[in-house]
C-alpha cells in the first residue's frame, strides 16, 4: 500500500512536471532567441528555423519551409494541456475522494451542458470532446501572453488552421445526408438568397479566424504601445530626478497590469468561448437532424425485422 | 534618388491616411454595441431575476458585433506596420 502511494506520488510529479517544464522551455527559447535592442518592436512570429527543401521548384513555390515561435508554441501549449489532462484523470474512483476528480468532473459537466443547451441532445456524446479541445487549446494558447511569450493566437496562421478545420467539420455535418440535401439548404429560399447563402457559407472561416486573430493580436499590440508611451512620458516628466532615478520608468507601474488583466485574460478567455460556441451554433444549426434520424431509423427498422 | 525619396514619401502617407480612413468602421460597433447594452440594461430593469442570462447573451452578442470593428483594427495596424516596409522595398526595388 505504500509502495502504491509512493509510485502514485512519482507519477504525479512527472505529470506536472510535463505541464510546467513546455511553458519553461518556451520562455527559455523567447529569452535566447530575443535580441538585445531598446526601443518598441512590433512584430509577427520569430522564425526559429528556415529551409527550402525544393529549390529546383523555386520557381513556382516561392516561400521556404519556415517554423516560427508561434508553431513550437502551439505544440508546447499542445502537450502542456495533455499533462494536465492525464494528471486531472488520474486513478479515477466511482465515488470521487481528490480533489482533482472533482475539478475533472465539473470541466466534463460543464462542456457537456454547453453543449446540449446549444445543439441538443443527440450531439452530447460525439461533439463535447472536440468543443472541450478547441476551449482548452485556444484559451491555453491566448493565456501564453500571460508568461511573456508569444501566444500562437496572435498569429493568423494558427487560428486560420483551426477555422478551416471547424469549417470542414460544419461541410461534412450539412452534407451527411447526401449532396442533395445538402445543396437544399443552400436554394431553398429561392436563387436570391441562394447566393448570399453561399458567400456568407465561404466568409464562415475567413470571419471566425480574423475574430480570434484580431482580437488577441490587437490586444498584444495596444499593450506594447501603451508600454512605450508611458516609457516615454516618464522620462519626460521623471528626467530631471539626478542619477539613476531619472532613468527608471516609474509611470509604466500600474496601467499595464490593468490593460492586461483585460487584454490577456478576459478576452483571450471570452474568444476561446466564442469560437466554441460559434462552432457548436453553425454544426448544431446546419445539421439535418430530422432527415438523419428518419433515414437511420429506416435503415435500422430492415435490420432489426430480418 | 529624387523620385525614389518622393515614392516612398508618398507611400507612407497613404498608408497613414488609410489606417486613418480604415478606423471609421469604429463607428459601427459603437452604436450597435452602445445600443445592445442599452436593451441589456432594459432587460434586467424589467426582470431584475434574468440578470445572468442577459449578461451572458449580451457579452456574447457584444464580441460578435465588435468583429467589423477589428477587421478595421487589423487592416489599419497592418497599413501602419507591414505596408510601409513592404511597399518601399517594392517601390525601390522597382526604381532600380
Amino acid at each position: 500500500m505504500n509502495e502504491k502511494a509512493r509510485s502514485g506520488r512519482g507519477a504525479d510529479i512527472l505529470l506536472i512536471l510535463m505541464m510546467v517544464l513546455p511553458l519553461v522551455a518556451a520562455m527559455a527559447l523567447k529569452i535566447l532567441n530575443t535580441p538585445a535592442s531598446e526601443g518598441v518592436v512590433i512584430e509577427g512570429a520569430m522564425v526559429y528555423f528556415s529551409a527550402n527543401p525544393n529549390a529546383d521548384l523555386n520557381a513556382v513555390i516561392s516561400t521556404d519551409l519556415i517554423i516560427t515561435d508561434a508553431q513550437i508554441n502551439s505544440w508546447l501549449v499542445m502537450i502542456s494541456i495533455t499533462g494536465l489532462c492525464l494528471f486531472l484523470t488520474r486513478d479515477l474512483r466511482e465515488k470521487p475522494v481528490s480533489a482533482r476528480q472533482h475539478v475533472a468532473e465539473w470541466i466534463v459537466e460543464k462542456v457537456e451542458g454547453l453543449v446540449s443547451g446549444n445543439m441538443g441532445d443527440f450531439h452530447v456524446n460525439s461533439f463535447a470532446p472536440f468543443v472541450c479541445a478547441v476551449l482548452a487549446l485556444s484559451a491555453f494558447s491566448s493565456l501564453m501572453s500571460l508568461i511573456g511569450v508569444f501566444a500562437p493566437t496572435s498569429d493568423l496562421s494558427t487560428v486560420a488552421g483551426w477555422a478551416v478545420l471547424v469549417f470542414l467539420i460544419i461541410t461534412a455535418y450539412k452534407a451527411c445526408c447526401g449532396p442533395r440535401i445538402y445543396v437544399r439548404s443552400f436554394t431553398s429560399d429561392g436563387p436570391v438568397v441562394a447566393v448570399l447563402n453561399v458567400i456568407s457559407e465561404v466568409a464562415t472561416p475567413f470571419s471566425m479566424a480574423f475574430r480570434h486573430y484580431g482580437n488577441v493580436m490587437s490586444g498584444a499590440v495596444i499593450s506594447v504601445l501603451v508600454a512605450a508611451a508611458l516609457k516615454g512620458l516618464s522620462s519626460l516628466v521623471l528626467g530631471w530626478l539626478p542619477g539613476a532615478l531619472g532613468q527608471i520608468p516609474l509611470l509604466q507601474v500600474g496601467l499595464p497590469a490593468i490593460l492586461s488583466i483585460y487584454f490577456d485574460i478576459f478576452s483571450g478567455a471570452l474568444q476561446a468561448y466564442i469560437f466554441a460556441m460559434l462552432t457548436m451554433l453553425y454544426v448544431g444549426g446546419g445539421f439535418p437532424e430530422e432527415e438523419y434520424i428518419a433515414r437511420h431509423s429506416a435503415a435500422a427498422a430492415p435490420k432489426a425485422a430480418a | 534618388m529624387d523620385m525614389v525619396a518622393i515614392a516612398i514619401g508618398i507611400v507612407f502617407g497613404c498608408c497613414a491616411l488609410g489606417a486613418g480612413i480604415a478606423m471609421i468602421a469604429g463607428i459601427g460597433p459603437g452604436i450597435g454595441e452602445g445600443d445592445a447594452v442599452a436593451k441589456a440594461c432594459e432587460a434586467i430593469g424589467r426582470q431584475p431575476e434574468a440578470r445572468g442570462a442577459v449578461t451572458s447573451t449580451m457579452i456574447m452578442g457584444c464580441a460578435i458585433a465588435e468583429t467589423t470593428g477589428l477587421y478595421a483594427l487589423v487592416i489599419a495596424i497592418l497599413l501602419i506596420f507591414v505596408a510601409p516596409g513592404s511597399m518601399g522595398n517594392l517601390l525601390v526595388s522597382l526604381i532600380k
